[in-house]
């Protein structure tokens, strides 16, 4: 026997376990290089296709300066912005609601389930229908709402975990809803239909002041993100699991508050846009074997809205739906989907 | 035929040859409870190092209370708990990390965790801001997970495994941790007879080889008995008596404790007190 085969018939440990411990990392790299390609050509195809389409050469000479009469305004104030911003909400909806259904271990506990968005969109309404607002009062409003909403979950629900916070959440959101209702019997038609746009989530009103901003929101968050989210493979282990290992409940509600504040900033840039939080975590968690990676729900968020808002824009001929609706009617069979699945799948704790 | 050895005769020995030394944690005049409802009041337990210490006792008598105080998982209305003389509480959590692991009742993973990633978290307390995952990391992985007789399963699943399996992983992953005691909140609930000796057996293994302190909530009595240097048995959030099992385990403890009619006989094949319960329709004559 030679010492090939003494090797193979009884793998070293260290190198059995080296190779167990890389296998998943490797994986995880490998999704997130295809997603990526993936973002870049529904990115492609959201600002070079379509009713005006560009080649790849104009595209960049316009990019970088060149005046093309007509086109150039197309691109760079309408398509291109678009793109961008839908990029940056989808990304930070997709993270934002990983961290939720992470911590909170529990697919439902996105922010568009337990109440974060609606409190936005209640907070929001309220700005345009009774304040007659619009533009950046609206946004501040909405950021206002959803981190308000937040913090009165939690405070309710105490810090006895998951599965509280999700019902109370669910609540909190039909309250929120009668209030929504509620504000729409009182408004004048004009702001009705207003603050109905806003409500679905659109990223059509797309300009760079807005983007700029919410870069700029991103730019900080997103390194504090980095700093916390390996944490997030200890606070996901449970409450006490991760006190053992020297991880206190400050750092489950500091995660927590980040993904509050990236809904937050999101909803405030492009309304509440249903059920991208809720969707891009467990889409990523399914292509990547069952793990959920952030950088993952992150560039699944952001291929969901893209990709949404070039069927949403050219689906149909002529008629132009916001990205919401597109997400609402991929989103509501998911949630049922998953919930059906997730009864017959229920182990025994 | 060899005269079996009596239990004090034994126990006496064990008590001369390992003398029990002034332990690294111990609660100090605690008082725990939930909310405002204290559970265990003023209450003083001392671990010995060095040894397997199990808390016994019935329902809601404050043993889970005592351990998740002694964990940190719980702050003492008053008294303190203590490591290394110094209180739990005012320590850094990642530093008391570092020497004071903890398995909790039913832990479960998250979906989609691999054996090796789960045992692997356990080196968070060692890891620093930048310093990532590094030699030590691995061999203390490896050890961990061949201690545990896990290696096989490394690229497995944690929700397809077994329940014995997945309990002996979430001890590899507190092996990892590496830390000099271990506590463990009924660690053998929900396994059958066969892994409930399994999972005793390897931490007797670990406090022989490693010289880890463990502190555990067990409920079987007789395993209790069998695995524990250091026996407490509580009762109304009161420690009722406490020492090594032979002294113990007695007829009249295990009546005052738990209310049971019980003969105590010894263990065949340990040697350590074995309680037999009496009930209403047998063993009339003991009761």
């Amino acid at each position: 026997m030679t010492v090939v085969d003494l090797v193979e018939a009884a793998p070293v440990p260290v190198e059995q376990v080296r190779q167990a411990r890389r296998r998943p990392i490797r994986r995880a790299r490998l999704v997130a290089a295809g997603l990526s390609l993936v973002l870049l050509g529904v990115f492609a195809a959201r600002v070079l296709l379509g009713d005006f389409t560009f080649t790849v050469p104009d595209f960049f000479r316009i990019l970088f300066g060149a005046e093309i009469p007509g086109a150039s305004y197309i691109l760079m104030e309408s398509k291109l912005p678009r793109a961008v911003l839908g990029v940056l909400v989808g990304a930070a909806f997709g993270v934002g609601g990983a961290i939720f259904q992470t911590t909170l271990r529990n697919p439902l506990a996105a922010p568009d389930i337990i109440g974060v968005s609606l409190g936005a969109s209640a907070a929001a309404v309220f700005a345009i229908v009774s304040l007659g607002q619009a533009g950046t009062p609206v946004s501040v409003a909405a950021i206002v709402g959803a981190v308000a909403v937040s913090v009165l979950v939690r405070l309710v629900a105490g810090t006895t975990g998951g599965y509280r916070l999700v019902l109370i959440g669910v609540g909190v959101a039909a309250a929120l809803s009668s209030v929504i209702q509620y504000l729409f019997t009182r408004a004048d038609v004009y702001d009705a239909q207003l603050a109905l746009r806003w409500m679905t989530g659109s990223v059509s009103a797309a300009d760079w002041p807005t983007i700029r901003i919410l870069a700029g929101f991103l730019l900080v968050l997103v390194p504090i993100l980095v700093w916390l989210a390996r944490s997030l493979r200890i606070t996901e282990l449970g409450d006490d699991v991760a006190l053992g290992l020297g991880v206190t409940t400050r750092r489950t509600d500091a995660l927590l508050v980040l993904a509050v504040l990236l809904t937050a900033v999101a909803v405030a840039a492009a309304g509440p846009i249903a059920f991208v939080a809720f969707l891009a975590g467990p889409i990523a968690r399914a292509l990547n074997g069952g793990r959920t990676t952030l950088v993952g729900a992150g560039l699944v968020g952001a291929i969901v809205v893209v990709g949404a808002d070039y069927v949403a824009d050219y689906l149909l001929a002529d008629i132009n739906f916001p990205v919401g609706v597109v997400t609402g009617a991929f989103g509501a069979p998911f949630l049922i989907w998953l919930l059906a699945r997730g009864r017959t799948e229920r182990r025994a704790a | 035929m060899t005269v079996q050895p009596t239990i004090s005769a034994l126990e006496e020995e064990k008590v001369m040859d390992r003398p029990i030394e002034p332990g690294r944690l111990v609660a100090d005049g605690v008082s725990l409870g939930y909310g405002d409802r204290p559970v265990v009041t003023d209450l003083t337990v001392r671990v010995p190092d060095h040894r397997v210490t199990v808390v016994v006792g019935p329902n809601a008598c404050g043993k889970s209370t005592l351990l998740r105080g002694m964990a940190r998982l719980l702050r003492p209305m008053s008294g303190a708990v203590l490591l290394d003389g110094k209180a739990v509480h005012q320590l850094s959590t990642k530093q008391v990390a570092r020497t004071l692991g903890l398995l909790p009742q039913n832990p479960v993973a998250p979906e989609g965790v691999t054996v090796v990633d789960l045992v692997g978290r356990g080196r968070h307390p060692h890891q620093g801001a930048f310093r990532r995952w590094s030699a030590d990391d691995e061999a203390a992985v490896v050890e961990a997970l061949e201690l545990t007789d896990t290696v096989d399963l490394a690229d497995r699943l944690v929700d397809e495994l077994s329940g014995g399996q997945r309990q002996r992983v979430w001890i590899a992953m507190a092996l990892a941790q590496g830390t000099d005691l271990l506590l463990l909140d009924e660690p053998t609930t929900y396994l059958d007879v066969a892994h409930q000796v399994e999972m005793l057996d390897l931490l007797t293994d670990l406090n022989h080889t490693r010289g880890t302190t463990i502190v555990m909530v067990l409920h079987d009595l007789n395993l209790s008995a069998r695995y524990a240097d250091h026996l407490v048995a509580m009762k109304d959030g009161e420690v009722v008596a406490e020492g090594a099992p032979g002294s113990v385990v007695t007829e009249e403890t295990v009546r005052a404790v738990f209310g049971l009619g019980n003969r105590v006989i010894t263990d065949p094949v340990s040697h350590t007190p074995l309680v037999v319960p009496v009930g209403r329709h047998h063993g009339k004559e003991a009761r």
